[in-house]
């Protein structure tokens, strides 16, 4: 009885931190207005959401599909978070992402190592070089002042042409096909990949029905690094003189000047690790799921959905991981009632939409909340 | 003239209680004022004064209690509430727009329109018109940044008044004020009041409460201890109910010869923010051993001056030696390496990160040296020990060292930069404006701590704008006007008209 009580505290205890209680009151809020809009351009919002919901629990291999597009988005969200503990808002995770995933495609395919080293040095080299592309922006704003939301989108327009020149590249494009080759299956972070596909393998799967399930989607280990890399930054900034740097800088730069830290330094660090981060979410995305890259019409938005994981993650670790398996579950569910329904993805878009913008403004829920406890209250009087 | 109506009570609490968390910060607090009154708070850091009008505007809401406007039982959900009822407030930090003009700060909000468009001509003719009929005279057409903090104040003033404001909430507006700018805020205040305005003020001067106030409610760790008739009552009548305790005015101070030159300042010359010269070639001399006050008006160079001694603003020519090494335009960090520490004038802006704990707060400095740090991993255990030795050192009223520094009152956050600064064993200690909304015991305090590193044969410069201050602890006393030092003596010649005249640039002639 007592440990119950003890659970039950702490629970309550969570709820009343103020950021949960607003993040999970967005949500609700979110729903809520998903679902008139699917009332209103005729749908029955019920069975929308039903569906959504068998749609991404109903089978593993649909869970499986969400841990793969949630694990870009947590490293996207955790650069994000990263960059904005130190004051800094970078729009650039899109831009940093295309850079990563151009590097590690370019270093997947075009090196040749053992797998033990070859995917330790794709991902090195496309942090490095993703890393460099937030640090210019970094460099810009600590020398010079120029805005990092400026710099960083004009870094996001540059990267998305490179990526499309060099995949026209005659070394790098497949011939008559807008992709580039695929990386080596020694870069490969996919789960068996070679070995479903062999006879063996084949028979095997078809006696086992959860592997079968999980293996028929390209499940792979960049969900393993990326939860490493949450606790990582998590870590960072707990714990280390870095991190303290960081936010002191982030928090009141000119109280961190006083102090005798290196504002400029800082700024130029922040953009350096946050870049690093949306390069290996580039990086896992290749090497873990499309094994290759495509020329691009238009940017895919990883880094931007990092921007809105970020918020509704209230820029802690451990609700950006959260927040993206949030995330990644309504865009995939959202598929599912496109198909069955024929409802317009959109109403995603827009539910996502409604939950950022709730959370962007804390202070409206906070005074419906203080309206509405106080009617009760007098209510109860 | 009084102007007291005792048949309308302006505000009355009843047994406020506001709880944070487990933590009472107000405890059956009553509060009776009446109309046209000027009425007095007083406590100790961390007392609950703010609480407890912040309760009143509408910023907090009580646990339990009650409050009656006028008579009539209101429930003060939000500022907008408090102003309907006609309160006003006027925080301690300013909240202005920066890059708007002065009328544009007071209309906004309620702006006059003509068509639906905003009617600059009109706000202007408003603002002078109330500003008149008050006598806080201001330059509608100024830009915020460009007016001094006394200005600031009184468009705050105004702005509460434009929104027909009976009752005005005063926390602690004579702490940022030169003297000059105290005595007329006071006439503003008796103007107020002669209008039939009630006031309520919150200070740490007893004599600004003896100047001004009629009646003075005491309040002691969130109870309620009195209320008293100031002119039936004395200072160290007051400052014993506030505290609980005999406070001594005059701190103890042994004879001490000074020893050798420690902070070396030539010939120094520092812009200002618009780019003008705000320190002229000044000299200064501060040796070991010995308090060196630096007496001025507000805005003679005295900022420009400690930013550059603290590595914050570029020295345009001159040199300034700590113990004979050269530290002009070093960086922060190898000035604070030299051993020269600040305790900054702007505490919310330069001395602390507002969301770091008290304890992250207190290492500010030193978080990447042992035994806080190794290898660059913090150790949040030592960080922890230590904040609460200073905290028990220099009785900092908070629930711990976990506790964010922004939850503190504002005298605990000064005391928490002061703790950290004295704890950091400079061989020079740069103090401005130390004691700023500390108050009396706290002062008593601040000013033992000074005298002790003295005594241990550092050298302090303490530049502050309180005369009483400097003419209190400082072994020699400097003027500074106009950016240039205009006399310098033996704090036992000193009297306070000398010095009075040459802060005025009355000396100007027999500079040194
Ligand atoms: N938001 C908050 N959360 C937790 N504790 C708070 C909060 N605000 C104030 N307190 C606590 O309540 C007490 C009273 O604070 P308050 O600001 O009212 O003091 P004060 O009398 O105005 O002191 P000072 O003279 O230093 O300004 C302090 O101990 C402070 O730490
Ligand atoms: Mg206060």
């Amino acid at each position: 009885m007592k440990l119950f009580d003890k659970i039950k505290s702490k629970v309550i205890g969570l709820f009343l931190k103020e950021n949960l209680k607003f993040t999970l009151i967005s949500i609700f809020i979110g729903f809520l207005i998903g679902s008139m809009t699917l009332a209103v351009a005729g749908f029955n919002p019920f069975r929308a959401y039903a569906i959504m919901l068998s749609g991404v629990f109903g089978r593993l291999n649909y869970i499986a599909w969400v841990i793969i597009r949630s694990t870009p988005l947590i490293l996207t969200g955790l650069s994000i978070t990263f960059a904005f503990k130190t004051g800094l808002f970078n729009i650039g995770a899109e831009g940093q992402f295309i850079i990563g995933a151009l590097v590690a495609a370019l270093a997947g395919y075009f090196i040749q190592l053992p797998a033990i080293v070859h995917i330790p040095v794709v991902i090195l080299l496309a942090a490095s070089a993703a890393a460099l592309w937030g640090g210019i922006a970094g460099y810009l704003k600590a020398k010079f002042g120029v805005h990092e939301v400026i710099a960083t989108i004009m870094l996001n327009w540059i990267a998305l042409y490179l990526t499309n020149f060099v995949v026209t590249l005659e070394a790098v494009q497949i011939p008559a096909r807008p992709v580039s080759h695929n990386i080596q299956p020694t870069a490969s972070l996919m789960f068996f990949q070679q070995w479903k596909v062999t006879e063996e393998g084949r028979a095997w799967l078809l006696d086992n029905f959860l592997a079968r399930e999980i293996l028929r989607t390209p499940f792979n280990a960049g969900i393993l690094f990326a939860v490493i890399l949450a606790v990582v930054v998590w870590y960072i900034l707990k714990h280390t003189t870095l991190g303290y740097e960081l936010k002191a800088v982030g928090l009141n730069k000119h109280a961190a000047e006083y102090a005798g830290i290196n504002v400029q330094k800082n700024i130029v660090r922040a953009m350096l690790i946050s870049g690093a981060l949306a390069g290996m979410a580039g990086a896992f995305h290749v090497l873990g799921n499309t094994q290759r890259i495509a020329i691009l019409a238009a940017m895919e938005g990883f880094g931007f959905n990092g921007i809105a994981v970020a918020l509704i993650g209230g820029s802690t670790a451990i609700g950006v991981v959260l927040s993206a398996f949030l995330f990644g579950a309504l865009q995939y569910g959202g598929t599912k009632i496109q198909l069955a329904l024929g409802a317009p993805t959109e109403v995603i878009n827009i539910m996502i939409g409604t939950i950022v913008f709730f959370i962007a403004i804390p202070r409206l829920i906070k005074i419906l909340l203080a309206k509405f406890s106080k009617k009760r209250g007098e209510d109860n009087a | 003239m009084k102007s007291i109506d005792f048949s309308v009570k302006a505000v009355e609490m009843k047994n406020i209680v506001k709880k944070f968390g487990d933590f009472t910060a107000n405890d059956q607090i009553n509060l009776t004022v009446h109309k046209g009154e000027v009425h007095a708070l007083l406590g100790e850091n961390g007392a609950g004064k703010s609480t407890l009008m912040n309760v009143l505007y509408g910023l907090y809401q009580p646990t339990s209690g009650e409050i009656f406007i006028n008579g009539d039982k209101k429930d003060i959900i939000d500022p907008n509430a408090a102003i309907t009822c006609g309160i006003g407030m006027v925080h301690q930090h300013f909240m202005l727009v920066e890059t708007f003009t002065v009328a544009e700060n007071i209309v906004l909000g309620m702006e006059p329109t003509k068509k639906g468009l905003l009617d600059m001509a009109k706000a202007i003719k408003n603002v002078e018109e109330i500003s008149k009929k008050y006598g806080l005279f201001v330059d509608p057409n100024e830009k915020i940044y460009n007016i001094s903090v006394g200005m600031q104040q009184r468009v705050e003033i105004l702005k509460a008044l434009y929104r027909g404001a009976d009752i005005l909430i005063l926390d602690e507006p004579t702490a940022v004020l030169t003297p000059q700018e105290i005595k007329e805020l006071v006439q503003i205040m008796r103007n107020l009041t002669e209008q039939g305005k009630t006031i309520i003020i919150i200070t740490h001067k007893l004599k600004e409460i003896k100047e001004v106030a009629d009646y003075c409610t005491i309040i002691r760790r969130g109870k309620y201890i009195d209320t008293v008739d100031v002119s039936k009552t004395t200072e160290s009548e007051l400052a014993s109910k506030m505290v609980g305790r005999e406070v001594i005015f005059e701190v103890e101070k042994r004879e001490k010869e000074k020893g050798k030159l420690s902070l070396k300042i030539d010939n120094l010359v520092v812009k200002n923010n618009r780019g003008i010269d705000a320190v002229r070639g000044l000299s200064l001399e501060v040796f070991e051993g010995e308090i060196l006050g630096l007496a001025g008006i507000d805005g003679n160079g005295q900022s420009e001056l400690i930013e550059s001694l603290t590595g914050l603003r570029p020295v345009v020519s001159g040199k300034i030696h700590v113990n004979s090494k050269e530290i002009t335009n070093k960086t922060p960090l190898s000035i604070l390496e030299n051993k020269l520490s600040s305790i900054p004038e702007d505490r919310q802006k330069r001395g602390l990160v507002m969301e770091y704990s008290v304890a992250e707060n207190m290492v500010l400095e030193n978080y990447r040296v042992k035994p806080f740090s190794n290898k660059g991993i913090l150790n949040h255990d030592e960080i922890k020990v230590f904040a609460e030795k200073l905290i028990d050192k220099f009785d900092v009223r908070t629930e711990g060292p976990t506790q964010v520094v922004s939850a503190l009152s504002g005298g605990n956050q000064q005391k928490v930069i002061i703790a950290r600064e004295v704890t950091n064993d400079p061989d020079v200690l740069v103090a401005a404006q130390p004691t700023r909304g500390l108050d009396v015991g706290a002062i008593e305090f601040v000013h033992k701590a000074l005298i002790e590193l003295r005594n241990e044969n550092k050298a302090v410069l303490l530049v502050s704008l309180e005369l009483d201050e400097i003419m209190n602890i400082a072994d020699r006393i400097a003027v500074i006007y106009e950016g240039v030092i205009v006399g310098i003596m033996d704090a036992k010649d000193a009297n306070e008209n000398k010095i009075g005249l040459m802060m005025a640039g009355g000396a100007k002639d027999e500079a040194i």
